[in-house]
């Protein structure tokens, strides 16, 4: 394989993003003599930097490997992965704007005014996040495996190195324009090579070798399909609410409004997006079918141009996809990890250090973590692990944001009993899967996809301890509802500052 | 914030010194309650710990007529704390009731004395602390007289820092009419300029001007968006541009993702009017205002800066400190309203010095608890 194009892209992806880090404020700053006010993050481009991020390994390699694995039941992903905005649109995404709260922990605090909620939700976010950053950091050791030959370790490592190099020199904060040029960058280095592709598939006469499988392309196969199915649908659907990179991306918004037009993009922008992995996996099923008895259907992508085209034409294409799928794991762990440090920095560690050290503190500790738990891990299936993550967000945030929107009952003890409940299953489970433990049968089943189980508990938890503490509702309960819920064009008493909670808040 | 403790407790000194440490904890744990003013949350939150200061069988806590919260045993006693609160309202100081003056219908009622010490707020009666106990002892009577002294304490610092946000809100209006008339005068004569040689400017200057004053006078909430802020600050700075022509550059350098910020209102724009006036307008050739607006994770960070005379980082401390003999327009009330909405940590900083310019940083967090605009 010659590897010497796709070295030198991924090369290139990675230095990019180190500039982009290190020189990239002064892009995005808009330098000008007068109205630059005005100019506010527009919902495409914020669109395209909540899609940019949002595509991770999972979405670039993952998918087509779990459709060439697993078939038609495998569509859930990328259908749960997008629909999840719907959930987000429809339930959240302008509520949460208007409570002008920047992350999870900001909502939880803001909603139930309880300190113990905030650190709660904070646990939760560093928690998530690791699970999220583990398969990046696993895509990463088979893309460079696959390009270069060398041991699945080497791409965790690098990975996890320049994005150290980010956090530690303080770039990658939350450049908008960086980020959405990812999900156009993402987009071209998975089209490109599929028009090649399908090309070259319709050139040599469509063969339609083993995609005619019963087990392949009829869906509900497999022992508790159904189960299995629905708990899948369960975590993606609500997962993308609880996920903490994307939540901070909407107070980029202007309004309610403009968070909701952004959510619709969104929407328009991952469902193009998917459509393309989906391709890889059939078109594999058809060039590379052998990938899945060797249990190498996760690099399926990277080796397709190689399998169908071949020669200096396949190794172009193998080195644009490499570095696209570069910029998938560099720009969702920087997310992540700046994400991560943040909370750990603010909530858990600033009586240890001082604000900037504490962040990279944080970042270091965040990536290290991560790089131990990724090389512990047992080898599941990187779209598998990020579904997971998306379990345990489906778990805990998901109930406190709909119930907090939703239902004025919500007390700050059953936000926290929700989410414990809630985050204690689930990230067993999780834990369980990763490092192996997983038997067969029933209980084996429930914990390999605990959503159906955890989300549901986590949701009843939530209400029965809040209608069983209901004489503590929050004090400013009224006024956080007319937030949640009264467009912002309303003139109306939205409750005033008070300086007393400003400073003390209520230790409930 | 609390740390672990890993040493033995004989290392806090004798039980004497125990009990005095155990007793300000006690209170201490009250003082955020009662620091939002005599209300039924606050004393239902407070009522446990006094009647832990107290040790007696109930303890009770009343505004001029009515019970507010009640802590311990003697439930059926409740009914009488409003009366006995009215009445201990118009004693006016520590008295005892007994229980034969209650109907009490419990056979094996323990309460005998009930100690009522009124609570006042700056001689002004606002309710009664009442000590139900089956005696009553001097040492009761002291007692219950000086913990009602403490809670009267508190009460008054809680309508003090009520009558300062009164005050600050009362400022923030002033600052709001107080549109320089000096700045008025010298708009209008710029725009006046202009009428004649470039009608067109001059219509779009007096657009702004009308839109400039709009902003500044309007009375609705306390806090905006930095988008909205900046954007009557640069009107004002247009209208200065037209007055000043090419003397006066600007350069606004803002990242998208913290317009959506929320500031208090007027919070940025007197330290613009203070870095043209102080820092451009008493210097020869004139000079350059550079505003950033940066976004740092939690917080925005914006600094306005100017290469202009500089001042006596001495006389900015007095300023900051609230001296209003000092021509700096509302530096100290800027610094005041930041602090109180975002914590003491959110104060301004002032990087100046004689001829060297100044340059004001304003940190913000994007999310504030208590900040509800």
């Amino acid at each position: 394989m010659s590897s010497a194009f796709a070295v030198l892209a991924v090369l290139l992806v990675s230095v990019a993003t180190l500039g982009v880090g290190v020189f990239g404020l002064r892009l995005s700053r808009t330098t000008s003599d007068f109205y630059v006010a005005s100019r506010a993050v527009g919902p495409v481009v914020n669109a395209s930097a909540i899609s940019g991020e949002y595509l991770s390994a999972a979405s670039f390699l993952g998918v087509a490997g779990l459709v060439l694995a697993r078939g038609a039941d495998m569509l859930w992903y990328p259908v749960g992965w997008t629909a999840g905005y719907l959930m987000l649109l429809v339930f959240v995404a302008a509520p949460l704007r208007r409570s002008r709260a920047y992350t999870l922990p900001d909502f939880a605090e803001f909603r139930v005014e309880s300190l113990t909620a905030r650190r709660v939700s904070s646990a939760l976010v560093v928690l998530i996040g690791v699970l999220y950053l583990v398969p990046q950091f696993q895509g990463a050791g088979l893309t460079i495996r696959a390009l270069t030959g060398a041991p699945r370790w080497t791409g965790a490592v690098v990975v996890a190195l320049i994005v150290l190099a980010n956090v530690v020199s303080g770039g990658m904060r939350s450049i908008t324009l960086a980020q959405a040029f990812q999900y156009w960058l993402k987009l071209v280095a998975l089209l490109v090579p599929l028009i090649f592709l399908l090309r070259h598939w319709r050139g040599s006469g469509s063969p339609s070798q083993h995609l005619h499988a019963a087990a392949w392309i009829e869906p509900m196969q497999g022992p508790y399909a159904t189960y299995l199915t629905y708990s899948l649908i369960l975590a993606t659907f609500l997962g993308t609410m609880g996920l903490p990179h994307v939540v901070v991306r909407f107070y980029t918004n202007r309004d309610g409004r403009a968070a909701r037009r952004t959510t619709v993009s969104v929407l328009a922008m991952l469902g193009l997006f998917y459509l393309l992995p989906t391709l890889y996996g059939v078109l594999g099923r058809v060039y590379a079918a052998d990938l899945v008895g060797s249990g190498r259907s996760d690099s399926v992508v990277l080796e397709l141009p190689q399998r169908a085209i071949g020669g200096p034409g396949g190794d172009l294409l193998t080195a644009l996809l490499g570095a696209g799928a570069f910029a998938a794991f560099l720009s969702t762990s920087s997310g992540l990890v700046v994400s991560v440090s943040g909370v750990l920095s603010q909530d858990l560690g600033s009586r240890w250090f001082g604000g900037v050290t504490s962040f990279r503190v944080a970042g270091v500790v965040t990536a290290l973590a991560t790089l131990l738990l990724t090389l512990a891990s047992t080898g599941l299936a990187v779209a598998h692990a990020v579904e997971l993550a998306f379990a345990v967000a489906a778990s805990t945030f998901c109930p406190l944001l709909v119930l907090g929107i939703w239902w004025r009952g919500l007390t700050a003890r059953g936000a926290v009993a929700g989410m414990a409940v809630g985050g204690l299953t689930s990230v067993s489970a999780v834990m369980a899967v990763m490092l192996g433990g997983v038997s067969s049968g029933p209980i084996g089943a429930a914990v390999s996809q605990p959503a159906l189980v955890t989300v549901p508990l986590a949701f009843a938890t939530m209400i029965v301890v809040s209608l069983a503490t209901r004489g503590h509702l929050p004090a400013h309960l009224g006024h956080t509802m007319v937030r949640l819920h009264a467009p912002e064009d309303i003139e109306l008493e939205r409750g005033s500052y008070h300086p007393e909670s400003a400073r003390r808040p209520s230790l409930r | 914030m609390a740390r672990w403790h890993w040493w033995p407790a004989g290392h806090l000194g004798s039980e004497a010194d125990r009990a005095t440490f155990r007793t300000l904890h006690t209170a201490s744990l009250m003082t955020s309650a009662l620091r939002t003013g005599l209300t039924a949350v606050s004393a239902e939150q407070s009522v446990r710990h006094l009647r832990s200061l107290l040790a007696t069988h109930a303890v009770a806590l009343t505004d001029t007529e009515r019970l507010l919260a009640w802590d311990g045993r003697a439930q059926q006693h409740t009914v009488h704390a409003g009366p006995l609160a009215s009445r201990g309202v118009a004693d006016g100081a520590t008295t005892v009731r007994d229980h034969r003056e209650l109907i009490c219908n419990d056979p094996y009622c323990q309460v005998r004395k009930v100690v009522i010490s009124p609570l006042a707020v700056e001689d002004r009666v606002v309710g009664t602390l009442q000590a139900w106990s089956g005696a009553s002892s001097a040492g009761l009577v002291r007692a219950t007289t000086e913990v009602a002294r403490w809670v009267s304490g508190q009460l008054e610092l809680a309508e003090l820092d009520a009558s300062r946000t009164r005050l600050m809100e009362a400022e923030v209006r002033a600052l709001r009419a107080q549109i320089s008339p000096h700045f008025v005068y010298n708009a209008l004569n710029a725009i006046a300029s202009f009428v004649r040689t470039d009608p067109d400017r001059a219509r779009e200057l007096l657009l702004e001007f009308a839109d400039f004053t709009r902003y500044s006078f309007q009375r609705h909430g306390e806090y905006t968006t930095l988008e909205e802020e900046l954007r009557s600050i640069e009107r004002y700075l247009v209208l200065e541009q037209a007055r000043f022509g090419d003397r006066l550059g600007v350069t606004l350098r803002i990242a998208p993702e913290v317009l959506p910020v929320t500031v208090p209102v007027l919070s940025l724009q007197p330290l613009v009017e203070n870095a043209v006036r102080h820092g451009l307008a008493q210097k020869a050739g004139g000079g350059r205002i550079t505003i950033l607006a940066e976004d740092l994770d939690r917080e925005a960070v914006i600094s306005v800066e100017d290469d202009g005379v500089g001042e006596d980082p001495e006389k900015v401390r007095r300023a900051l400190a609230g001296d209003e003999s000092l021509d700096s327009i509302g530096l100290g009330n800027v610094d005041e309203r930041l602090r109180s909405a975002y914590g003491d940590d959110y104060g301004l900083v002032v990087e100046t010095a004689p001829g060297a310019g100044t340059k004001v940083i304003v940190r913000v967090p994007k999310f504030a608890r208590g900040v509800r605009p």
